[in-house]
């Protein structure tokens, strides 16, 4: 029998960027807010002194334990899914700040096309130009009613950046310069500025300079010491929720109970009740009671946790039916393919470096190019990084090398710091084939099923990666390679969910029908839950998407506040018919 | 920094003979031949090299692998995937069989935090899964975190580390079938053939695909090389220093920028989290 606590304004659950944000800026006006996070406390000091690639990169140090609960995946409905097991096939972020915490840094808005896609998509090319079956819907909200939620949250995390020359209007600039550029980013700028490209640094969460938050958080200057991505920051240079919106929460009498497990949602009559956890370190289960349920974990959790608490409807890919579940999307194996390639004469430093040190460039990226005569829709960046390589990780060799023995060796250390690899990021469409819902066999450990990915790629994904790949082979080749190499296009999903970019189900939408929160992020079917994070996106845009979860979590903390005052439905849906 | 095998000669000047009288087993007569040759030998059979590596000598022993056999099959097995060159050392000089060996009784070897629940339908249709996209550099943030294995799924019910005993065992098996002879006894064309047949996945094992069980011996033996010499393998740091690779460092702040390639002497997180470094620096 779950212990019931006292009732709060708000409960939310997860710690990352989207439940961070909300935490914080509730807390701020001033509501009692309780947020639970199933993983451990953790904060700077577990991050000082342990630049360990074994332990993070190559055992995941910080990603969730999956002994007691994961995913399963399948293709195609046919199939029957098996569990995604391993940590090196699923890499969720746990512990207070989520995923957030070991994120790389790169920073991007999504562009005007991306809200508004099914809209300027069949004003420019005809409504032929979307086929049957793909699922993909403006966001109910446009990008200059997001522009200055990104902007909010651009200064919190105090991004370092120069703007897109490609990109939409913006209310201000970066409230940092530009990272540094390394002769490796500088050769990927100048070739591309030289074919005729708008290169630009990678906007980044590593910080140029020490920076205080409109908060009064401080942040420091980013030290290039490679151990970004896969880590928590050593030096408290790179933004993450632990080291801003987590202090203003608690500053703010926010209480943050880690090692609690939300299990279900509770609700009667319609409206959220609270929520029932579990502690983990103990099993005693209680019941946390709240006027505002926000669920703000990973897109998977938020999905799941709604199946299981039987809220809203279970999308049917038979039917095309229902919201909960509907167009899950990700960047996934057949995205972040591009060039590699190999120097003979030329070395870089490449083991010196930040999660988010790069170049780019955005001629390839959205609808910035004629789709009129091309097999897809949407594009993407095309990327350089120079995370700071790990020895352990660094054994890029030619395609020709064998994967082992002394040929391998010989190559592998000779190329050590002569590779270089060029991505393209493509956006990825939704369709009604590709969603999520509860597996009839798998059970985690209380019993409760496991939540079930069916993904499967289409000519959409082959194409457009197909035409990354020649892009970045371009790039490379001009950029002096010796031998350049470029990647295979894979047939098929591998069910590797290692990027972290996997997104939908519970979507944003300006129809009830096909979406299951407003542009609040408020659930159409119950007024005081509001679902935020990635799983809010109705396809994925061509860039990373984190500003974006950040852009988010505002809009919903401002839903939540004039809930909160005011109560009732904050949007009024786009279906006369509809009755909530 | 070769270890020679001297099996007549013994550690720290106490005779092979002393050994034995004062340890009691002649003196109670249970001591066979194969119990001998299989127990005391492998004990005695690594001397020290000299104070640089009395530390590496006192924390190198097996804490998996029961077997000095299997051992021994482990370290000829990863010295073909990563060998003795004029670049460098290779596996056993760079202490990576020790390396493996204590990985597999830390919670990745025991899959720890896997998950581990059935129904577990190691089928056919699966293990063909596993043989895809070997060469494929992996994408995204993570895109070079790999060694080139394969992508896999992992169905099976074995832990990691029953896959390296069946797979070892599973070595030595097919060394007997094709070549009756000890696969650590062989010419290194030889175990190069052995080696590719599980490569391949076309050695017979119990269990797993034999190339799933490669790939995490492949995986495992170059993290050995170029993991924080604190896991027993990279030994002196040589196989960072083959990469030229510093370890961690607390900032390149000032040479972010610079063109020139830049050589640093590697340090070990052991230095890194101030404790003092072994070579006095």
């Amino acid at each position: 029998m779950a212990k019931k606590l006292e009732k709060v304004d708000v409960v939310v659950v997860g710690s990352g960027w989207a439940g961070g944000i909300v935490s914080a800026e509730l807390a701020k006006a001033g509501y009692k807010v309780v947020t639970l996070e199933r993983g451990k406390k953790v904060d700077r000091a577990d991050y000082i002194g342990v630049k360990d690639e074994l332990r993070y990169t190559n055992r995941y140090e910080m990603m969730q334990n999956l002994a007691p609960e994961t995913i399963t995946s399948r293709v195609t409905m046919e199939d029957t899914a098996l569990p995604v097991r391993t940590r090196k096939e699923m890499m969720a972020g746990t512990d207070l700040g989520g995923g957030s915490v070991h994120w790389a840094g790169a920073t991007y808005r999504w562009r005007a096309y991306d809200f508004e896609i099914r809209s300027k998509t069949i004003e420019r090319y005809g409504k032929n130009k979307i086929p049957e079956g793909m699922t993909i819907q403006d966001w109910g909200i446009t990008y200059d009613e997001m522009e200055p939620y990104y902007d909010r949250w651009e200064k919190t995390a105090g991004i370092s950046g120069e703007p897109d020359p490609l990109g939409d209007k913006r209310s201000s600039d970066y409230p940092n310069p530009p990272m540094k550029e390394s002769p490796a980013v500088r050769l990927f700028k100048e070739t591309t500025k030289k074919m005729g490209y708008h290169p630009y640094q990678v906007a980044s969460a590593n910080l140029s300079q020490a920076y205080t938050n409109p908060d009064g958080e401080t942040l420091n200057a980013c030290m290039f010491c490679s151990f970004c991505t896969q880590y928590g920051c050593d030096f408290s240079a790179k933004s993450d929720p632990l080291a801003t919106v987590i202090p203003t929460a608690i500053k703010n009498n926010c209480e943050f109970r880690t090692n609690s497990l939300v299990r279900r949602v509770l609700h009667s009559g319609g409206k959220a009740t609270g929520v029932m956890y579990t502690d983990t370190l103990t099993g005693e289960e209680f019941e946390q009671p709240a006027d505002v349920v926000v669920l703000g974990a990973f897109s998977f959790t938020n999905n799941r946790l709604l199946m299981l608490s039987k809220i809203g409807q279970q999308y049917d890919p038979k039917t095309r039916k229902g919201t909960i579940g509907r167009n899950f999307n990700g960047q996934m194996n057949i995205t972040f393919q591009g060039a590699r390639g190999f120097f003979k004469e030329k070395k870089f430093n490449l083991y010196m470096g930040a999660g988010a040190l790069g170049g780019t460039m955005s001629d390839f990226a959205g609808d910035n190019f004629d789709h009129t005569d091309l097999d897809f829709i949407n594009g993407g960046g095309i990327e350089f990084r120079q995370y700071g390589h790990g020895a352990i990780a660094t054994n890029n060799v030619p395609d020709d090398t064998p994967g082992w023995g002394p040929e391998f060796k010989k190559n592998s250390v000779f190329y050590a710091n002569r590779y270089m690899r060029v991505w393209y990021t493509p956006a990825i469409m939704s369709w009604w084939h590709n969603y999520l819902d509860l597996d009839p066999t798998y059970k985690d450990e209380f019993g409760d099923p496991l939540l079930r990915v069916t993904n499967r790629y289409t000519d959409q994904d082959r194409n457009i990666a197909k035409f990354g790949v020649e892009k970045c082979t371009e790039i490379v080749k001009e950029m002096g390679a010796d031998i350049v190499n470029p990647d295979s296009i894979p047939d098929e999903f591998d069910h590797i969910y290692d990027g972290g970019h996997y997104a939908g189900g519970v979507i944003m939408g300006a129809d009830p029908a096909t979406s299951a929160v407003n542009n609040y992020l408020q659930m159409w079917d119950m007024e005081n839950l509001f679902v935020v994070g990635g799983s809010a996106f109705p396809q994925f845009a061509g860039h990373h998407p984190t500003a974006t979860i950040g852009a988010l979590g505002y809009r919903a903390a401002e839903g939540v506040e004039k809930y909160l005052k005011n109560g009732g439905q904050l949007v009024v849906s786009k279906q006369a018919s509809f009755n909530a | 920094m070769t270890e020679p095998q001297q099996p007549e000669t013994t550690q720290k000047g106490i005779s092979r003979r002393n050994f034995m009288k004062n340890t009691g087993f002649l003196a109670g007569g249970l001591v066979g031949g194969s119990l001998f040759g299989g127990l005391l030998t492998n004990q005695l059979q690594k001397p020290e090299t000299g104070t640089k590596n009395a530390t590496h000598i006192v924390t190198e022993a097996r804490t998996f692998f029961s077997r000095g056999e299997d051992f021994d099959i482990l370290s000829a097995a990863t010295e073909r995937i990563f060998p003795k060159d004029d670049l460098g050392p290779g596996a056993i000089e760079l202490g990576i069989p020790y390396f493996i060996d204590r990985q597999l009784t830390s919670e990745w070897g025991t899959n720890a935090k896997e998950y581990m629940q059935g129904p577990f339908p190691q089928t056919a249709a699966v293990d063909n899964y596993e043989k895809k996209d070997r060469d494929q550099s992996k994408q995204g943030p993570n895109a070079d975190t790999q060694v080139p294995a394969p992508t896999p799924r992992y169905q099976t019910k074995m832990t990691r580390a029953e896959i390296f005993t069946e797979g070892i065992r599973a070595i030595e098996q097919t060394s007997q079938e094709k070549f009756k002879t000890k696969f650590k006894d062989l010419e290194p064309e030889q175990q190069d053939e052995i080696l590719q047949l599980f490569d391949e996945g076309k050695a017979k094992m119990n269990g797993v695909n034999s190339n799933t069980f490669f790939n995490l011996l492949l995986q495992t033996t170059i993290e050995g090389a170029y993991a924080d010499p604190v896991y027993g393998g990279n030994r002196n740091m040589d196989g960072w220093r083959m990469k030229e690779y510093p370890g961690p460092r607390m900032s390149y702040t000032a040479d972010i920028d610079k063109d020139e390639f830049i050589v640093m002497k590697p340090e070990s997180l052991r230095s890194y989290q101030g404790n003092e470094d072994e070579h006095g620096h």
